[in-house]
């Protein structure tokens, strides 16, 4: 009777601690919507903040968050799934494949606000790139390699050895085996990164405050749109924090809202790519 | 492949193949040392940039000297405190996280009926997509004002208190807990559904309930694994940043409870801005303080992994 009543009772704390989970998300959810929602309105999503006209609005740092997320990726999607496919295909199993397995665990480690300091002095300060948003990209770029890496190795190890074997002795060479065969059985693994890093990008801060800066102005078309690389430009998260900082809360929480959207958007995403079962590399 | 050239157009095909070939090689050579690369240079950058002043400050006075006043006419650069605050602030969030985390990973690995799981899986894979910058947001908005009440309920009549608005080390700590639970679970979660099915078999064929073999059977053996998610949510409560630099408050205290405190990665955030000259340089010095426990962490989960690969080999 005690042993039973005994287990009773931890099996209660099992499922209290499981819903708390569950609650703390839903609470989180709810509160943020419906305190943002009523600050979310056209004219917020479509202009900059300027005291001369009277608008508060988000459009600069939504412009700067697709400038980060897409300089990012097209810098480290690259090297990424290039070291994925050496560490995999081309590598073996040797000593230095182990640093470069324990580089890549640590870079994963490192706290944000160290990238940031790095990225400061060394993109910033070493490399004249100065508070902009190439800075905030090549300092991201370092932040989220290693989940690219790290998903795309998982994606070629799940390619059969035959589709491998079969493709060599039909006389592929081996790029032509990789590019024709592998990253193709490997590419819902690797937008799958590709996604993920989206998120953690959109979601950065620490990183980004002393590298990209907190410009808010949208860029200017034509050449201007090319120049805003080497601008000064806040994402979404910075705007958010900044905004917190002066308590302004009205803001901060539309803000917070469009980040929700965006992190369940990610998250559907990635369900419905993790969720159809590669058929490619089952064969 | 290794022949030597013998016909002429189809030799020069197989010459342009082959440079591709290395070509191909090199390139993703150089790729995957990339993260050497950006391992060491963060390093050196650190040690370059955070040395310094522990030469013109004296390593004594910035690492055991509690007072920080850095921007007054005799300045004073001791970072204890903040340190300190790091390290408890670490181990409270680890202390409320971990149990409630690990429990949870027990729900989803064991406990859980499949409809269940459904619902608590996606949830804290949500709570872990989340932008720091929004838990600071509801820390300040929620937590700060109830750590108030509870402020002035306690220190009323307090003549040595200084009062926070109850932007404290409590409500960072409670941020950070939260923080860490979907690491903790995750992996936790994977460490539990890893184990033999005889392991857990046995204990039930020989009477144990399953509570009972959940604890005294399942988790003792999946002790490599938890260790490991602790680790980790160690890591990741000593580096955060946004979400508890404005809910810890804004003055480097003693670690209590009720006080505002400064945390290693509070101190940069919130003071880099207007920094310069020494303190600018002191500022580099805590990040590689901050550094120097990330890479000790990673060290030790290196070591964890090694030997959790060769016990279950």
């Amino acid at each position: 009777m005690t042993r039973r009543s005994k287990d009773a009772l931890v099996l209660g704390l099992i499922y209290l601690a499981a819903f708390f989970s569950v609650v703390l998300l839903a609470g989180i959810m709810v509160y943020v919507f419906a305190k943002g929602f009523s600050s979310i309105s056209w004219s917020f999503l479509t202009t900059v903040t300027s005291a001369l006209k009277g608008t508060t609005g988000i459009a600069g740092n939504i412009v700067n968050t697709l400038y980060i997320v897409a300089l990012t990726l097209c810098i480290a999607t690259p090297i990424g799934i290039g070291s994925a496919i050496w560490l995999n295909e081309y590598a073996g199993k040797s000593k230095l494949v182990r640093l470069i397995e324990f580089t890549t665990e640590t870079l994963a480690g490192i706290p944000s606000i160290i990238f940031g300091l790095f990225g400061m002095v060394f993109f910033g300060t070493a490399l004249h790139c100065g508070y902009s948003i190439l800075t905030g990209a090549l300092t991201l770029t370092l932040m989220i390699l290693p989940l690219i890496t790290r998903n795309t190795q998982e994606a070629l190890r799940a390619v059969p050895d035959t589709y491998r074997t079969g493709a060599i002795g039909m006389g592929a060479t081996k790029w032509h085996m990789i590019r024709t065969i592998l990253i193709p059985s490997a590419m819902p693994g690797i937008i799958t990164g590709v996604i993920l890093a989206v998120g953690r990008i959109v979601g950065e801060s620490a990183a980004l405050l002393f590298t990209a800066g907190s410009g808010y102005l949208l860029p200017k078309p034509g050449m201007g749109l090319l120049r805003k690389i080497m601008e000064s430009g806040g994402t979404l998260t910075i705007q958010l924090y900044l905004s917190m900082s002066k308590a302004q809360y009205d803001v901060a929480f539309g803000i917070a809202a469009v980040l929700l959207c965006i992190v369940l958007l990610i998250n559907i995403l990635t369900r419905l790519l993790a969720g159809k079962p590669d058929v490619s590399s089952r064969g | 492949m290794g022949q030597k050239n013998m016909g002429n157009t189809y030799m020069s095909g197989r010459g342009r193949i082959r440079a591709v070939e290395t070509a191909a090689q090199i390139i993703f050579t150089v790729c995957a040392f990339f993260a050497v690369i950006a391992v060491a240079s963060i390093t050196l950058y650190m040690i370059a940039n955070g040395v310094p002043a522990f030469f013109k400050v004296g390593v004594r006075e910035i690492l055991f000297s509690s007072v920080w006043k850095p921007t007054a006419a005799e300045p004073s650069f001791g970072i204890l405190y903040i340190i300190l605050t790091s390290v408890v602030g670490t181990a409270m969030a680890i202390l409320i996280g971990v149990p409630i985390g690990l429990l949870t990973a027990v729900f989803l690995a064991e406990v859980a009926p499949r409809r269940l799981a459904a619902i608590v899986r996606p949830a804290v894979e949500l709570l872990a997509g989340i932008p720091s910058v929004i838990y600071g947001l509801l820390g300040i908005m929620l937590l700060n004002p109830i750590m108030y009440k509870w402020e002035q309920r306690l220190f009323r009549g307090s003549e040595t208190h200084q009062f926070t608005g109850g932007a404290n080390l409590l409500s960072a700590v409670l941020v950070l807990a939260i923080m860490i639970l979907p690491t903790v679970i995750n992996i936790s979660e994977s460490s539990l559904k890893a184990l033999p099915p005889q392991l857990k078999a046995s204990s039930l064929a020989l009477g144990a309930s399953h509570v009972q073999t959940i604890f005294q059977v399942m988790i003792p053996a999946a002790k490599p694994g938890i260790i490991t998610a602790i680790v980790l949510g160690v890591g990741r409560a000593v580096g955060e940043a946004m979400a508890i630099s404005l809910v810890s408050g804004s003055s480097v205290n003693f670690p209590l409870p009720f006080s505002s405190v400064r945390f290693l990665t509070t101190a940069i955030v919130s003071e880099m801005g207007y920094a310069s000259g020494l303190h600018r340089q002191v500022l580099f010095t805590i990040g590689l303080v901050l550094f120097a426990f990330i890479m000790i962490v990673n060290v030790l989960l290196n070591g964890i992994l090694k030997k959790g690969d060769t016990e279950y080999d």
